[in-house]
């Protein structure tokens, strides 16, 4: 039983993540109607700069809290130089431009620090006390780090909510998100407003990426993984809607991980030790496609169905 | 039975929220006549073109058409049951030529389209009836031309010709003089006296001229509702139609 | 005619030198093994070309189908069946059934949705296969041999192989085009460019959709046997997102219109990118950005610029004088 809580705990946590990154790619698609392959890289990038100036500065926070505007100057330079070419381009196009991007700044990653993954110690794991774990349940210590994560996607969701519902900002964004033109006609510099948008995103991604490098592998195709599972976020909660893809998010991480905990030792109650091993790693790495399959035939849209088709 | 109606829309309703744009309308179109709608902006006569060709599905009321129970027939099955229908803003696919766009309505009513390895350019039977359409409409000289590259009128007219040659019961035209110059408007007009008797048409118009002319029987819609339907010299006349549709005409 | 022949004058020079080629100096068995994989992947190319450009549907996902007909070609080896005449069949049947059953589902969404959910079905696959520890899981399959027919080892020759994948790549470059021509391909093309049109005629684009979904994916099984024989090794990485990425700047590179352009977009990328790592360690650093650039500036694709420059040519005004007399 305590496993499971400590799985769903984990789940929880891979969840925050992903909605750190999908939240940034619904916004940059819903405002700019832009599919960008590339925001994975900035999760990336946020990982490996937390990594490296984590051990320059000898502090993992002052590292991860670098790594923001770092993740957003890229964000900022692949916007003018890319992306901003790109607005009223198909969506095949962007797609592949890119691509382009992710394929450039992967290399350059292994050209800098090279392919083997990049080890991040896990912050506070080594102290004692309330600061290094906390008993969940009796004789059952879960990471405080871990659980600072799950904070924060409470903190940060609130915080987009009230800068997209509360702020002028986040009006003209939502308007942007459905009339474009007439946001554009009463003398709102759209362009600028995009080029917010997209910084905004491309430095939430890089906060994921930070948060993330104790804990998962930082390797140069870091970024695939979680852009991919962002999509299916963004499919099941509908593309566009913040709200959505956090549900969603949780959603994904949660079966994510509890499926690849758990369904092979499941799996072992009907078959023999080896098939189920496999069966089960199959099966757990599909499950989440599968659920998006199925949510996506009973609501073609998505569960929540934001602006923009 | 040459009296049963070709299309009965039966109490029809539709509402988007608060706003009902279609109120327990019923109207009929006999065989080989022309039934005008007409109204003010805002009647609700594009909701209820897209309720009858099956696009939008209406909140209540039943929908006939050739005698069966439409209503829960999608648009496409609708089509192939013999209910053609033209567009407000002109829809043809633009990178087809002429011939192609109305040749597609040929082949969707003749033979299956999952065949595979045969061009369709070889196949004659489908091109003549395609090219016979395009003349039925006097686009014989542009047949190969792409329909992208088409003036806005000749647009119109392949509209009408791939709508021919569906070889539909039912032609559902909404504002097919909508911005045609006065020449193409009488040269569309033309046509479509020429088309009546053959089909039963439902003109949805706002050239009030263009309407008279054609009409046999005219339906006024305001906030979507039938208020009068009749002939022309009784649409001309009635009172109620001049209030609402002349506005301060009536009233001076 | 004449005009069909000359906007075809490129792939048909292209598939006239993949004739010749084994016999000009390029017979070693690197050559032919590198233009081997320039053919297979061509395949897979033309048959994405005919969902992308036929029918407009932008799949994400298509390296899917090709690592479906290779993985086939792998669960028979690892079962000690090699008989092509039972693997090939069977490994485009089953490419066939999967884009069928993804397609099924993908095909209720379009636009972004349905290049997203193309990619995600793509990577379910990736991860399948990685997670088939008895395939070989994340390290790959070298198979025992390569395939036979009816017992005979014939696709052990290189240059029997080569000519097997030109024939077929011409193969499925005719059949494509034919199919784009046909009745079938002419109501593909107008959902694609209006599919309210289609509807009002009496087309659900739907159930044509989908057919041609699955027949591509048929082709790609076929290309993906071909590919697991070509290099006898077999892993994950074949149904990558990235080499689905690799095949669709295939297609837009070569352009989009014309099939052919597929090819030729085939032959220049798989040739480039062995020039480039050649050269470079980090060749992706060169390749990355070019991609980048020949989307922001080629538009039309390779296959558009003999016109292109055939019509900037006579603009100049020495050619317009000759043209004159």
């Amino acid at each position: 039983m305590s496993m499971l809580l400590v799985q769903a705990l984990n789940g929880l946590q891979f969840g925050v993540l992903l909605f750190l990154v999908a939240a940034g790619l619904s916004l940059v698609f819903g405002v700019m109607d832009l599919i960008n392959l590339a925001h994975g890289v900035q999760y990336m990038l946020g990982a490996y700069v937390a990594a490296t100036l984590g051990v320059w500065t000898g502090s993992f926070w002052l590292g991860a809290l670098l790594a923001l505007p770092v993740a957003l100057l890229v964000g900022l330079a692949l916007e003018w130089l890319v992306f901003r070419h790109l607005y009223r381009r198909d969506h095949l196009s962007q797609v592949l431009a890119t691509f382009g991007v992710i394929l450039t700044v992967e290399e350059a990653t292994r050209a800098l620090w090279g392919s083997a993954p990049q080890t991040v110690l896990e912050p506070m794991a080594l102290t004692g006390g309330p600061l290094g774990g906390v008993e969940i349940v009796s004789g059952l210590l879960y990471p405080t780090y871990r659980l600072i994560i799950i904070g924060v996607g409470v903190v940060v969701p609130l915080l987009l909510w009230f800068l997209v519902e509360r702020t002028r900002a986040g009006m003209l964004v939502r308007a942007g998100a459905t009339h474009p033109a007439m946001v554009a006609a009463l003398g709102v510099d759209i362009r600028r407003l995009f080029t917010v948008v997209f910084a905004f995103g491309a430095m939430l991604a890089g906060f994921a990426g930070a948060l993330a490098s104790p804990i998962f592998p930082v390797a140069p195709g870091m970024g695939d993984t979680v852009l991919i599972l962002c999509f299916v976020v963004i499919v099941i909660g509908g593309v566009g809607s913040i709200r959505g893809a956090f549900i969603a998010a949780l959603l994904v991480g949660l079966l994510d991980t509890i499926g690849r905990a758990m369904l092979p030792d499941a799996l072992r109650l009907v078959l023999d030790p080896s098939a189920a091993r496999q069966t089960g790693a199959a099966l757990a790495s599909m499950l989440v496609y599968i659920a998006m399959a199925g949510i996506l035939f009973f609501r073609p849209a998505g569960l929540f169905p934001g602006a923009r088709a | 039975m040459p009296d049963e109606p070709l299309l009965e829309l039966n109490g029809l309703c539709k509402s988007f929220g608060a706003l009902a744009v279609t109120s327990d309308l019923s109207l009929t179109v006999r065989p080989g006549e022309i039934h005008a709608i007409i109204g003010p902006n805002g009647a609700g006569k594009t909701t209820l073109i897209h309720q009858i060709s099956g696009t939008l599905r209406p909140d209540r009321g039943t929908i006939r058409f050739v005698g069966r129970d439409v209503t829960a027939l999608p648009f496409e099955r609708r089509a192939r049951l013999g209910l053609a229908r033209s567009f407000q803003i002109t829809s043809v696919v633009p990178g087809f030529t002429a011939l192609d766009n109305v040749a597609l309505a040929v082949q969707a009513r003749g033979g299956s389209s999952f065949r595979f390895l045969r061009p369709v350019s070889g196949e004659t039977a489908l091109n003549d009836e395609a090219r016979a359409a395009l003349d039925t409409v006097g686009l014989g000289r542009v047949a190969n031309t792409p329909a992208g590259a088409l003036s806005h009128g000749e647009k119109r007219q392949l509209e009408l010709a791939i709508a021919i040659a569906m070889n539909p019961r039912l032609l559902l035209l909404d504002e097919p003089l909508a911005g045609a110059g006065p020449e193409e408007t009488e040269r569309l007009v033309g046509i479509l006296r020429d088309l009546r008797r053959r089909y039963g048409i439902l003109l949805v118009e706002h050239d009030m001229q263009a309407v008279f002319a054609l009409a046999d029987r005219i339906s006024v819609l305001v906030y979507g509702r039938v208020i009068v339907t009749g002939t022309v010299d009784e649409i001309r006349s009635h009172p109620e139609v001049r209030t609402a549709y002349l506005g301060e005409d009536a009233l001076a | 005619m004449s005009g069909q022949l000359r906007s075809h004058s490129l792939p048909l020079a292209a598939l006239l030198a993949l004739a010749a080629a084994p016999f000009l100096g390029f017979g070693d068995g690197f050559a032919l093994s590198l233009l081997a994989r320039a053919m297979i992947l061509g395949m897979a190319a033309v048959s994405l070309s005919l969902l992308i450009g036929g029918a407009g549907l932008v799949s994400l996902g298509h390296a899917a189908m090709m690592g479906v007909g290779a993985y086939t070609v792998v669960a028979f080896d690892a079962a000690g069946v090699s008989e092509g005449v039972i693997v090939f069949p069977a490994a485009i049947a089953a490419a066939a059934l999967f884009a069928f059953v993804t397609g099924a589902v993908s095909l209720r969404t379009s636009g972004v949705h349905f290049i997203m959910i193309t990619l995600a079905f793509g990577q379910m696959a990736f991860f399948t296969a990685s997670s088939f520890s008895s395939l070989g899981g994340d390290d790959g399959y070298t198979l025992y041999a390569r395939t036979e027919w009816l017992g005979t080892r014939i696709l052990d020759s290189r240059l029997t192989f080569h000519f097997l994948c030109l024939a077929l790549l011409a193969l499925v470059w005719l059949g494509c085009s034919l199919l784009l021509a046909s009745r079938f391909g002419r109501v593909l093309r107008a959902a694609k460019e209006n599919p309210q049109r289609a509807q009002a005629v009496g087309f659900q684009p739907y159930p044509y959709r989908l057919v041609a979904y699955t027949l591509a994916g048929a082709v790609s099984g076929l290309a993906g046997a071909l590919l697991a024989n070509a290099s006898e090794f077999v892993s994950p990485a074949l149904l990558s997102w990235t080499r689905s990425g690799e095949l669709m700047f295939m297609v837009i590179l070569g352009g989009v219109g014309p099939l052919s352009g597929a090819i030729l977009g085939a032959l220049t990328i798989v040739l480039l990118e062995e020039w480039l790592s050649h050269l470079l360690v980090y060749w992706r650093l060169v390749f990355g950005p070019l991609l980048v650039l020949s989307v922001l500036f080629l538009h039309g694709g390779l296959i558009g610029v003999i016109p292109r420059t055939r019509a900037a040519l006579r603009l100049l005004p020495w050619t317009r004088r000759n043209a004159n007399a």
